[in-house]
């Protein structure tokens, strides 16, 4: 499939998965590829704390302010990458603006009244969060807007919310919004679900779990699986280090490293082949691998090098 | 696999530390970020205890399935269940939280009758509270933690914290929980005709009637019914929060700060540490899992030298001793900064295993990278009388 083509199937794509899995990491490394391939992306970070705003790099932790990290790519030169966050409690402020209800509330809302609200009404708060993102998605203020989610557990309450709260709330605001959301996250031409997971016996369980969840439970459309973290292969690796004489001139303790290593890695590889195959199995959908990177912390050139995996992936799919 | 062999040959000494500290200490508290393998270590460290003579409770929050299955406790139970050990001199205890059992179990305690159970029980804005209101899972794993801490049958308690937004709310849970009960905002719908509440009543009464146009009165209405039927229970719950905040803060509690070697995780715990620190607590020990072994461990580096000749019939070997080389060398860095950090507390580092830890079998394996070999724990340490955290184990921390 070609990239284009790909990015353009709906303006919005939320990344969820686990904690630890790299979610924010291929938040990240999408809004690169999307870039490169010229779109305008605006990137929407739900969770505080995350270290998104660096591997996008942006020059400080992000906020409900919009910056613009990077302009001028892809082959036109139209590719850019604004980013900033959404939080509920900003959310809500904004919200209660619009509906001018700002003075008397402004004070309730930093004194923790948030809380009292969100017990009334379970979701609201998650709600206040995907009705801004929907009416940036309406507002059509980038080719792709790209949500980094909560962690797996969170992602189906924060995206099943809006179905809640309207079974519970029957007008008003409230029950507008909820609607509008639904609308949006049932609607496949607007809206996409990118799960991401680890090759692992866990992590594959649990994003098998999300997928059929949020297919149920939210109606969502779900794009590829991205397989985070992959080792890659080594064409021509054995556990057993070739005798006689390739190894002439290695020390003993030295082949006996290098098998170690290689018995290692041979038994990494297999394993996450199998998981891969049994998520393949048990989700039927189209998975795009991102290969381990030997760092123990990405930085921006790691973000454009998987982005460059990730464009590969998304080329080979059918 | 081959770092496993390694660490029974040549203990670490940092895991006959967390061994030494965990023989002393009454309760365990593991915290860390998602993804990093806190729940597995509390049961490794909940098991291994029992195996070396306590009787040992371990409190997870959201098992993967197979692990509950293999602690027995795959269908949800709020009251531990044995753990069948064939070989363990201890006991082990196993239960899942379930926040909701828990709190019904407080209100029932604190309630004046139980027609104040009843009107507690049945209020919708009580059924949110127990699932939605943040810090209510964290300060139902802190309350759980405490009757098993106070509970004869178990002389050490493991507890996993949940995977919470903020690592932190489940220290600041007791105190939030009050807060929120005793927010004089609510206190003012609880009382609405107390003359002295009657100025904040009126910014209240202003509030309610916005809010019902924004998320429909019924809503209001069972959270105003809930406060009222809260009214003479905030006593018992301060009092029971400050036992719980208590117990959180003792001596004998120790925080087992679990973390990966990827910069995410090392920033967040070492702002957990220095949050724990600023709160008056220790971090106990550092355990850092899924740690990739050095290939080149015991060797001089520049051996690497060797393989440069690209192209050479053992080039694949090469390239993949210089990539997991490069990565090791890299976590190791990431995780000096915060042993240092988290020093003189020992740092464990556990090596990444080649399959995920799913059952009791599994567990036993990282019981070696995390506590040393047993014979050389001090077992005559583990009697009951080990679980008072003297000076002397506070001084090891």
């Amino acid at each position: 499939m070609e990239p284009q083509a790909f990015f353009a199937g709906s303006r919005l794509l939320i990344v969820a998965g686990k904690g630890g899995v790299g979610k924010t990491t291929v938040t990240a490394v999408v809004a690169h590829a999307a870039a490169t391939c010229g779109l305008s992306v605006l990137v929407l970070a739900v969770d505080a704390g995350t270290n998104l705003g660096t591997l996008l790099g942006a020059d400080a932790p992000l906020d409900d302010t919009e910056v613009t990290v990077a302009t001028g790519l892809g082959e036109a030169g139209t590719g850019s990458i604004r980013a900033r966050a959404v939080t509920a409690p900003a959310a809500l402020g904004e919200y209660l603006d619009h509906h001018g209800l700002s003075r008397l509330l402004g004070r309730l809302v930093r004194t923790g009244v948030l809380d009292v609200v969100a017990t009334a009404a379970p979701g609201i708060d998650d709600l206040l969060v995907l009705g801004k993102v929907k009416s940036l998605e309406r507002a059509a203020v980038a080719d792709l807007v790209l949500v980094d989610a909560p962690a797996a557990g969170h992602a189906i309450t924060f995206l099943r919310s809006p179905r809640g709260l309207a079974d519970v709330v029957s007008g008003g605001p409230i029950a507008t919004q909820a609607q509008e959301v639904l609308a949006m996250l049932g609607d496949e031409a607007r809206c996409r679900v990118m799960l991401v997971t680890l090759a692992e016996e866990t992590p594959v369980n649990e994003i098998v779990d999300a997928a059929y969840q949020l297919e149920d439970q939210v109606g969502v459309a779900l794009a590829p699986v991205v397989v985070n973290a992959v080792y890659p292969t080594i064409a021509g690796l054995a556990p057993a280090v070739p005798a006689g004489a390739a190894s002439r001139g290695v020390a003993a303790p030295v082949r006996r490293a290098l098998a170690e290593a290689a018995a290692f890695r041979c038994a990494r590889v297999d394993q996450q082949h199998a998981q891969t195959a049994r998520l393949a199995e048990r989700l039927p959908l189209p998975q795009v691998v991102l290969p381990f990177r030997f760092t123990a912390g990405l930085d921006a050139a790691d973000v454009r090098a998987l982005a460059a995996d990730l464009l590969a992936g998304i080329g080979r799919l059918g | 696999m081959a770092a496993t062999r390694r660490a029974r040959t040549a203990p670490a000494p940092a895991s006959v530390a967390l061994g030494a500290a965990l023989a002393d200490a009454h309760v365990v508290v593991c915290c860390g970020t998602g993804g990093v393998g806190k729940t597995t270590t509390a049961a490794a460290l909940a098991l291994e205890a029992a195996r070396r003579g306590r009787r040992a409770a371990v409190v997870t929050i959201d098992p993967a399935r197979r692990l509950a299955d293999a602690l027995g406790v795959g269908a949800l139970t709020n009251e531990p269940q044995r753990v069948a050990l064939a070989d363990a001199t201890g006991e082990l205890w196993a239960l899942m939280l379930d926040t909701r059992t828990t709190f019904d179990d407080l209100v029932a305690r604190y309630a004046t009758d139980e027609r104040q159970r009843d009107r507690i029980y049945g209020n919708a804005f009580y059924r949110n509270i127990s699932g939605r209101l943040s810090g209510t899972q964290e300060y139902m794993a802190a309350e759980k933690l405490y009757s098993l801490a106070t509970d004869d049958r178990f002389d050490l308690v493991v507890v996993d914290t949940p995977p919470a937004r903020n690592a932190l709310d489940f220290l600041d849970a007791p105190e939030r929980l009050t807060r929120f009960l005793d927010h004089r905002f609510y206190r003012a719908l609880m009382a609405p005709t107390r003359v002295y509440l009657r100025a904040v009543n009126v910014a209240a009464q202003a509030f309610l009637r916005a809010l019902s146009k924004v998320v429909g009165g019924a809503v209001i209405a069972d959270a105003v019914a809930f406060f009222q039927a809260f009214d003479g229970m905030e006593a018992g719950f301060r009092t029971r929060a400050a036992a719980v905040d208590e117990l959180l803060r003792a001596p004998a509690t120790t925080y087992v700060l679990v973390a990966a070697p990827r910069s995410d995780a090392v920033a967040e715990a070492r702002w957990f540490a220095e949050r724990l620190r600023g709160l008056g607590m220790t971090v106990g020990a550092l355990v850092v899992n899924r740690a990739h072994p050095d290939p080149l461990a015991g060797l001089d580096p520049s051996v690497l030298a060797l393989g440069s000749d690209a192209a050479g019939p053992l080039d694949p070997w090469w390239q993949n001793v210089r990539e997991l080389h490069a990565v090791a060398v890299a976590e190791a860095d990431q995780v000096a900064a915060l042993a240092a950090h988290v020093a003189p507390a020992p740092t464990v580092i556990v090596p990444l295993q080649t399959a995920d830890v799913h059952d009791l079998a599994g567990l036993t394996a990282l019981a070696e990278p995390l506590l040393g070999p047993a014979r050389e724990a001090p077992v005559t340490a583990v009697t009951s009388s080990g679980a008072d955290g003297s000076p002397e184990a506070r001084r090891r921390r």
